[in-house]
């Protein structure tokens, strides 16, 4: 993750004006990558995203080809993608950034870094949103009363297709005549 | 020729009075040093008999083990939050208890039963089944209501224990001297949550799989002949970490806090969910509630 | 010095006396003796092996050696049933009797404990149980009232029957200070340790079936009639075997109160059955498990019926003072008595109490072949106990067996 800071950095973009990327300098870069996060007091520390081996950064590829906003069905990359998310109303730029691939943008065009897509998920779940933020929604570990950390919304949903698949259970408990060594005397 | 009576009379009173005075001068050794109830020694004997209790389970498992003898912390009660819309019964909360909780797997003991109930019948616990075993989980129309002991602020239990081997710690969790059980079992029948397992053989931990970080009244390995149930983790809990149910649940339905904590997780469910408890009309004032998070 | 040669010649005396039988005896101590030494075998395996070897598992934790404690605590109170005419009445028919009534109280104490001890998973660690070194959890748990009522009552009886009984056996009045007072508080002791008992169980909310409080007073009833039962039985047999008189106004007495404590018994039946069945909530599963079945699951419904069937059979009998006097049918009365009250208050009423269990899951719990030995076994322990007790009893209180003073010496 530490090692996209300079991308972020050199590929940023004063993303307010909505001018075409100058090749912004570091002070620029910086102030909005700020403006893609939270205050310090709101974020809340989560391990790294779970990305698929080497597909970040996007703009490792995505800053070489051109933009195409229009809504199509992909046939190479991301074609694996199966979109199973309120899709009939949505597609991948309502969450991906066009013109950044690094990063999210909120519903008014805000951008978001991917450490903080609960941001993003949150404005639709608003109350999954609270809940998560005050620990109960979602898995934690860590003390009751003392550190505890958070998972990404990512790390259990996949946000392409985010109902949990079912799994196998553990198996079921002995029934009570069994329960015992060998059988009784019956 | 026969003493006469007044004599005799006197030396019957001194006798039964020297053997009197000796009984009760034993009885009250006997007590002082002999076998006590956890629940009411003294500290340094308590220190000595977890030591004890570590020397014995090293020589039976041919490992070393610690067991703690942590107590209670002020200000703290526990309580435990799940979360009957996410859980899918999928048991890890199951075997990670008996993992953590050195549970006997042969007589198989487990502390935590899943019960499956039908979405359109609600929670309804007679027509619910512990059985279930499908491919998957969760199954179509269904949805799954983990059972465990539910802490009791006014536990059945502890009132019908003959001899005081169970009785409910300050922080809320309700423990068992195994040491001091005599497996009557009426406690069993007094639980109305099934909660609480008996030991009908000698328990079986296979090699290796000994959870070595023990507490004296939780997962220490328990003889045969007397009742165990789950104790919040204590040993875990009362080193400031969540139970081992909590942790493994990999859908995140399980909550555990301090209720006297009004930062805590289960505060929160308490006040913005909505919380339902199992047979409350039984007025047994459970700590663990049961919500709807969706 | 002399105290202590009366002392060993009533226990050589007694000796003599349980050494001695015609055929019948034998036979009878013989079976009593095989039974209990295949219940010591099987209580062995039961030791080595855990309970395990019972049929009783976390969903149905007390089975056949509750239920016959139960049973037997009733059979214990019952001798209330000869008290209260004998001491308080001063009706002397039954006043010749009233001792047999208390042996048999206190071989069924015996029993109970014995069932008690059989069925805890750490017999090793019942000192637990007795203060001062453990700690008996008074008022709170009813089991440990049930622990010192039996006991204080098993000691009462013993100490009147022993007492009388020695006072007799060297041809003196027994002592009315210390007897009078004992027997007046085995009455109220004798309801005690039944209304203990019920309490232990219908204090249970988790279990419905127990929950009610008709509890105790039901098993006043079925003890009141179920004690007497064998009672009139082994009269009956005393009768035939020794020169004991026993006047037939007694046993039709016995036989009648007999009858009213049956009826008590159904109609306190007929009342739970009615609020079960009425209110119809989820608590009627566990008298519908008994009476109808749930489902497939029909294993206790035969033992249902035949336990109302013989009640009802048995209050019949006695209840019409013609078949009270017929010897047939009163005998029969008497066997239906105990055996439709030992189904219903035995396995009819912990089972049905315990299944389904409080997840609502029915596990079929029938006793297994160990279980059954121990618990004969514990069965022969008390009569042969009792059997004993008879056989130096009967010649004392017929005058047979009296003490033979030496020639004093000077």
């Amino acid at each position: 993750m530490h090692k996209a800071w300079p991308f972020l950095l050199s590929a940023f973009l004063p993303l307010a004006c909505g001018d075409p990327p100058p090749a912004g300098g570091p002070g620029e870069g910086e102030a909005a990558f700020l403006q893609a996060s939270e205050s310090a007091e709101e974020r809340v520390e989560v391990p790294p995203p779970p990305f698929s081996p080497g597909i970040y950064p996007c703009s490792a590829c995505h800053s070489l080809l051109p933009t195409n906003p229009n809504r199509r069905e992909f046939t190479g990359f991301h074609a694996d993608i199966v979109l199973s998310h309120d899709e009939e109303n949505r597609w991948c730029l309502d969450c991906h950034d066009a013109e950044n691939r690094d990063l999210l943008h909120l519903a008014n065009g805000a951008p978001v870094v991917f450490e903080e897509s609960y941001r993003l998920c949150g404005q639709c779940h608003g109350e999954k949103l609270r809940d998560w933020r005050a620990g109960v929604h979602g898995r934690r570990s860590g003390a009751w009363n003392g550190h505890k950390t958070y998972l990404l919304c990512a790390h259990c949903h996949n946000p392409h297709e985010p109902r949990f698949q079912p799994m196998e259970p553990e198996p079921s408990p002995i029934s009570p005549a069994e329960t015992v060594r060998g059988g009784q005397g019956r | 020729m026969r003493a006469p009576r007044h004599e005799i009379g006197q030396d019957l009173t001194r006798r039964k009075f020297v053997s009197v005075a000796a009984a009760g001068a034993a009885g009250y050794l006997l007590t002082a040093c002999g076998p006590r109830r956890l629940h009411e020694v003294p500290p340094d004997q308590l220190r000595e008999a977890i030591e004890k209790m570590e020397r014995d389970y090293a020589e039976r498992f041919g490992t070393a083990v610690s067991v703690s003898g942590t107590g209670p912390a002020p200000g703290v009660e526990f309580a435990y939050a799940l979360d009957i819309s996410r859980c899918i019964g999928c048991r890890r909360c199951v075997y990670a208890c008996v993992e953590e909780n050195n549970q006997s797997r042969d007589p198989q003991v487990h502390w935590i039963r899943v019960l499956s109930m039908e979405k359109e019948g609600g929670v309804h616990l007679s027509e619910s089944d512990p059985y279930y075993d499908p491919e998957l989980v969760p199954e179509e129309g269904k949805f799954y209501v983990p059972v465990q002991c539910q802490q009791c602020r006014n536990p059945p239990c502890t009132k019908v224990c003959p001899v005081g081997a169970t009785w409910t710690e300050p922080d809320g969790i309700v423990v068992i001297d195994y040491d001091w059980c005599i497996g009557c079992r009426y406690c069993m029948a007094a639980c109305p949550y099934g909660a609480r397992h008996f030991n009908w053989q000698e328990p079986t931990i296979p090699d290796g799989e000994l959870n070595t970080e023990m507490h004296y009244l939780g997962n220490r390995p328990r003889p045969a002949g007397v009742v165990e149930k789950c104790t919040f983790c204590i040993q875990r809990s009362r080193e400031d970490r969540y139970p081992a149910c909590v942790e493994v649940c990999p859908v995140g339905a399980r909550k555990f806090g301090n209720l006297l904590d009004p930062e805590s997780e289960i505060r929160y469910i308490l006040e913005n969910k909505r919380v339902l408890i199992l047979k409350e009309e039984l007025n047994t004032m459970p700590k663990f509630f049961y919500f709807y998070g969706t | 010095m002399e105290t202590l040669r009366m002392f060993i010649g009533f226990y050589a005396g007694s000796l003599r006396l349980v050494s001695r039988g015609n055929r019948y005896y034998w036979a009878w101590i013989t079976f009593l003796a095989v039974l209990i030494v295949s219940g010591a075998l099987a209580y062995h395996e039961q030791v080595t092996v855990g309970l395990s070897v019972t049929a009783m598992r976390d969903q149905v934790s007390w089975g056949l050696y509750i239920g016959n404690f139960t049973f037997l605590v009733g059979v214990a109170a019952a001798a209330v049933v000869l008290v209260i005419p004998a001491y308080i009445y001063d009706w002397k028919p039954i006043r010749e009797i009233v001792i047999y009534g208390e042996l048999l109280a206190v071989s069924a104490i015996i029993m109970c404990l014995l069932f008690v001890t059989v069925d805890i998973g750490r017999p090793d660690r019942f000192w637990h149980l007795l203060p001062p070194l453990g700690h008996l959890n008074f008022p709170e748990s009813l089991l440990a009232w049930d622990v010192l009522v039996l006991n204080i009552y098993g000691v009462i009886n013993f100490v009147v029957v022993t007492h009388i009984l020695y006072r007799a056996f060297h041809g003196k009045p027994y002592n009315k200070n210390i007897v009078v007072p004992l027997v007046l508080l085995s009455i109220p002791m004798a309801v005690g340790i039944h209304t203990v008992t019920a309490f232990l169980f219908n204090g249970l909310a988790a279990r419905p079936y127990w929950n009610s409080s008709i509890l105790a007073p039901q098993f006043l009833a079925s003890a009141f009639c179920s004690g007497p039962a064998i009672l009139l039985l082994v009269l009956q047999l005393l009768r035939r075997f020794t020169h004991f008189e026993i006047r037939n106004e007694a046993i039709w007495k016995i036989a009648e109160l007999m009858a009213y404590a049956m009826f008590l018994n159904l109609f306190l039946h007929g009342a739970e059955v009615f609020k079960e069945f009425y209110s119809d909530t989820e608590h009627l599963l566990y008298a519908r498990y008994w009476f109808l079945g749930l489902g497939e699951e029909r294993t206790l419904v035969p033992f249902a019926w035949t336990a109302v069937g013989l009640n009802v059979l048995a209050f019949g009998l006695l209840v019409v003072p013609a078949t009270r006097r017929n010897w047939v049918t009163l005998n029969i009365g008497c066997l239906a008595t105990y055996f439709g009250v030992y189904i219903e208050k035995g396995m009819g009423l912990i089972i049905p109490g315990l299944t389904p269990d409080a997840l609502g899951e029915i596990y079929r719990y029938l006793f297994t072949a160990t279980e059954f030995r121990i618990a004969t076994g514990v069965f022969s322990i008390g009569f042969l106990v009792f059997t004993l007790m008879l056989k130096v009893a009967v010649p004392i209180t017929l005058g047979e067996f009296r003490h033979k003073p030496a020639r004093t010496t000077s």
